[in-house]
């Protein structure tokens, strides 16, 4: 076993260290991880106010006709709910808290390379924060999150605000990637090689890289609009000789990119997490950390798929149709991988791998409903219906936002030093799961049979859908709340319940887990000497031809 | 490939970010990729509407004066030149050299941009800005090309005039000694910004002048 | 695994003469695509205006911005980007070159 602790030095750890955990000293730090308790909090509060939209939203779609919330308005609830999903918890959430936290002490080093910057891209988000809730005070904004010309040039509502709030939030997620890299390359411990990284290294670095090169395009994309609304300069506008559709490119260059951004570092998150409670070998290293690259490559090429209705020339649709159908190899590569970790090895159910197990299942329900619709004549009958709405949280929110928990439930234990109740967890992650499928299932049949997305009223006869996903919806808040507060009452203040947690309580073989839970400030005081890889376990039970199977890069 | 990171230099005080003249270099180039990025971005917009209306674009850029767009082109260069051989001099040691070519280059920034300033200046005279009356009687394919044209070399300026307060500040530390022979990272980085500038406007030339 | 990347710490010095033979290039090139842009090429004339501007770019960033003697990675990045930003640019005319 390679798992010794590093000795505990006896020194204080990250939180009591400095001040303390109240202290306002946290604002100045430039601590990776209590920069990623910081992003904790945000984030974790950003995706509370979401959901209660999401819920406000649901709850209006109980019945046909208007119940509390007029056409206007629910505009404006669904455009907040996924501006704030989008910029303020899916894209920061896993890279930004776990990146952060994680990926300096699994690399071997004390930092990231540019501790002043990481601080300043917390501040952008911040700042990127107030800028979208202020645009709720000045009236809330109705475009839909995606912000489409010609509607948002013309709209009276204040688009410039959440455009802004969406450049800064951009510029933080550059400069976290930007470190992110520099950090990999430079401070990663000198003896691990790039073959000896973890899994969850690769999948935020490839990110990272993504978030640096194609974050600008969206940038400026929306500076552009601004300057339509300011200067007159209608780049997108046709009545000034401009093409809306190309807005909708250079708006998708981007974002559909960032749909891996998403889910890149949560696929991360399942690779680390697989192996750890099945003890055994990941399955095809290579294979998983090639298919992050491939991903974020290919990812690149498809934007298009978004547009098919928007009037495009048929030759672009087809061969964007084509290319599409590309992105799901690498992703089922993954799925095949992790399974295969698991056959034979000796599996643990705890809450980490049932996360893993959710993601999965969901993950592939969201990616085969994808590959659906990246058929030009199915998505001719199903864009813009509430099939999409279906398939996309079953990708962002059953795939990145359960390993987002999934992580959560990994790490707390190191984040924090107390581990949290299991049957609590248990019971929240049923609830969570139940009420998923009973939200967002029943929003792919009625799509099928109609029911477009964006709506606030319907047909009688959408009824049953509509009602049966508020029940879930209600389900999956109560599953949310508990999980939540599950990991509250456990901390050190609170000990409501749970128990302080040992260095390695999962048996894991990356560096994260042999410094002290909490870590101190200075996780290494000498240079950790990597002479193995980070998912070798020994199960000598099983005998000689699964020592065959090990992926041979990673010898000492 | 694997070890693609020089380490030796963090052994003392193992994993303490310190001076690291080739993370910050690193971390300089993925900077400047979001910013080529960005003008890439713009450029895609130019390119297809160049071929929308081609016709437009050539009619648009006979509007503008090539003679003045080679002479700022000229100005740019040399202030590539002058920003290169200040790094140049600093590695040598040449610390008062090293400041006199970062003023030239300033200079040639300012001159660039007060030349700027003209050209946009005849044009709001001639009624072409964005929103002018005159602008929007024009031919959308000719509006589109001014549109571009102030929105493309607007942005440019703003990095030329950020490029200089940097190179202000750069001039500052050297004066001061926090930028020296020894620690000359920042000084490259500035000069790395300031080139991309002057990469940018070699794209931009050919483009907004010479189509017609 | 190459050692090149060590002395990349340490500048590496390149004559003043160099500079300014590599600014002397650029303003020549500056004069030819001026120059080429009166002949009458029809739509060739942008196609060598822009082959012109790479031309100069290169020169750019090899020499004024040190690349030449940058470490590996440097290079993996910038043609990362640069084939990035072709896939974007030849995407968008799968579109657009068949309006
Ligand atoms: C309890 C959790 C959630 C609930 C109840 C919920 C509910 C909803 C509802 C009812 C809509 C409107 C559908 C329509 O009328 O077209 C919606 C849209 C959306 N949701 Fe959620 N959602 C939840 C979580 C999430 C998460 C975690 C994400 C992202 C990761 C997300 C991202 C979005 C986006 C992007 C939209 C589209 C907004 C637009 O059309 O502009 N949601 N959600």
């Amino acid at each position: 076993m390679t798992t010794q602790a590093l000795p505990d030095l006896g020194e204080v750890d990250y939180i009591r260290a400095g001040g303390g955990p109240w202290s306002w000293e946290w604002l100045k730090t430039t601590d990776h991880k209590r920069i990623a308790i910081m992003y904790l909090l945000m984030i974790v509060a950003f995706f509370f106010v979401a959901m209660t939209l999401g819920l406000l939203m649901r709850a209006e779609l109980l019945k046909p006709g208007t119940q509390f919330l007029d056409g206007a308005a629910y505009n404006r609830v669904l455009t907040l709910h996924g501006v704030i999903m989008i910029c303020l918890f899916i894209i920061p959430s896993i890279p930004a808290i776990f990146g952060n936290f994680a990926l300096p002490i699994m690399v071997g080093a004390n930092d990231v390379s540019f501790p002043r910057l990481n601080l300043a891209s917390w501040y952008f988000y911040v700042a990127g924060a107030v800028l979208a809730l202020w645009s709720v005070g000045a009236g809330g904004v109705d475009t839909g999150w995606t912000f489409y010309v010609p509607y948002s040039g013309n709209t009276d509502a204040n688009v410039v605000l959440p455009m802004l709030a969406a450049f800064l939030l951009g510029w933080s997620s550059i400069l976290t990637g930007l470190n992110m890299i520099t950090t990999v390359h430079r401070l990663r411990a000198p003896t691990m090689g790039w073959r000896q990284m973890p899994l969850f290294v690769w999948g935020i670095y490839a990110t990272s890289w993504i978030a640096v090169l194609a974050t600008p395009v969206v940038g400026i994309t929306l500076v552009l609009v601004l300057f339509e609304k300011f200067f007159g300069v209608g780049i997108f506008n046709a009545s000034m000789g401009g093409d809306p559709i190309l807005f909708q490119h250079m708006f998708w260059i981007y974002s559909h990119p960032a749909v891996y951004i998403m889910v890149l570092p949560a696929m991360a998150v399942v690779s680390e997490i697989v192996p750890v409670f099945s003890q055994k070998r990941i399955f095809g290293y290579r294979f998983i950390a090639v298919s992050s690259i491939a991903i974020a490559a290919i990812g690149s090429l498809v934007w298009a798929h978004h547009m098919f209705t928007s009037g495009m020339a048929d030759e672009g649709r087809i061969i964007f149709s084509f290319l599409t159908f590309f992105v799901s190899v690498p992703s089922a590569v993954k799925i095949f991988n992790w399974l295969a970790t698991m056959y034979k090895g000796s599996i643990r159910i705890e809450l980490p791998m049932l996360f893993a197990f959710a993601f999965m299942f969901l993950f592939s329900i969201g990616g085969f409903t994808g590959l659906q619709q990246a058929a030009l004549s199915v998505d001719i009958h199903i864009h813009d219906t509430s099939f999409i709405v279906a398939h996309f949280h079953y990708t962002m929110f059953g795939g990145t936002g359960t390993m987002f928990f999934g992580a959560l439930y990994y790490w707390w234990p190191k984040m924090f030093g107390r581990m949290y109740n299991k049957t609590l967890g248990m019971i929240g992650f049923v609830l969570f799961f139940v009420g998923f499928n009973t939200l967002y299932f029943p929003l792919f049949i009625a799509g099928l049979k109609g029911m477009p997305r964006r709506y606030q009223d319907y047909l009688a006869e959408y009824q049953g859908y509509h009602e049966l996903s508020t029940y879930g919806s209600w389900i999956i808040a109560t599953g949310l709340i508990l999980l939540v507060l599950n990991l509250i009452g456990c901390m050190r203040w609170a000990k409501w319940w749970g128990s302080d947690a040992e260095t390695n309580p999962w048996n894991a073989a990356s560096l994260d887990w042999r410094v002290p839970s909490p870590p101190p400030v200075h996780q290494f005081h000498e240079e950790p000497i990597i002479t193995d890889g980070p998912y070798d376990y020994d199960i000598p039970h099983l005998g000689d031809d699964d020592s065959k199977a090990a992926p041979a890069e990673v010898q000492a | 490939m694997s070890n693609a990171a020089a380490h030796d230099d963090h052994h003392a005080h193992y994993g303490v970010p310190g001076y690291d003249p080739v993370a910050w270099k690193m971390g300089m180039w993925l900077f400047l990729f979001t910013e080529l990025l960005l003008f890439g971005a713009v450029f895609i917009a130019y390119a297809v509407y160049l071929e929308t209306y081609t016709w437009h674009f050539t009619v648009g850029s006979a509007q503008l004066s090539i003679p003045i767009g080679t002479f700022n082109t000229l100005v740019l260069l040399t202030s590539s030149l002058t920003m290169a051989l200040s790094i140049a001099a600093l590695q040598r040691g040449k610390k008062e050299l090293s400041i006199k070519l970062l003023d030239m280059t300033v200079a040639c920034a300012g001159l660039f941009c007060v030349v700027k300033a003209f050209e946009w200046g005849a044009k709001f005279e001639h009624g072409i800005y964005p929103g002018s009356e005159h602008l929007l009687a024009m031919a959308r394919g000719e509006q589109m090309f001014f549109g571009l044209y102030f929105t493309m070399t607007g942005i440019h300026a703003l990095h030329v005039i950020i490029g200089a307060a940097l190179i202000l500040w750069v001039r500052a530390r050297i004066k001061s000694g926090a930028v020296s022979t020894e620690r000359i990272t920042f000084l490259d980085n500035i000069g790395l910004y300031w080139h991309l500038v002057d990469l940018i406007w070699i794209f931009l030339f050919p483009l907004i002048y010479l189509v017609a | 695994m190459s050692h090149t990347q060590d002395h990349a710490d340490e500048p590496h010095l390149i004559p003043y003469g160099t500079y300014i033979g590599i600014w002397l290039a650029l303003c020549m090139l500056t004069l030819v695509t001026v120059g080429v842009s009166y002949a009458d090429m029809r739509h060739m004339t942008i196609i060598v205006a822009l082959l012109i501007a790479c031309a100069k770019s290169t020169l750019v960033v090899l020499w004024f911005m040190h690349v030449k003697f940058e470490n590996r990675a440097i290079w993996w990045f910038l043609i990362a980007t640069i084939l990035t930003y072709v896939t974007f640019v030849i995407l968008t005319f799968a579109d657009y070159s068949f309006r």
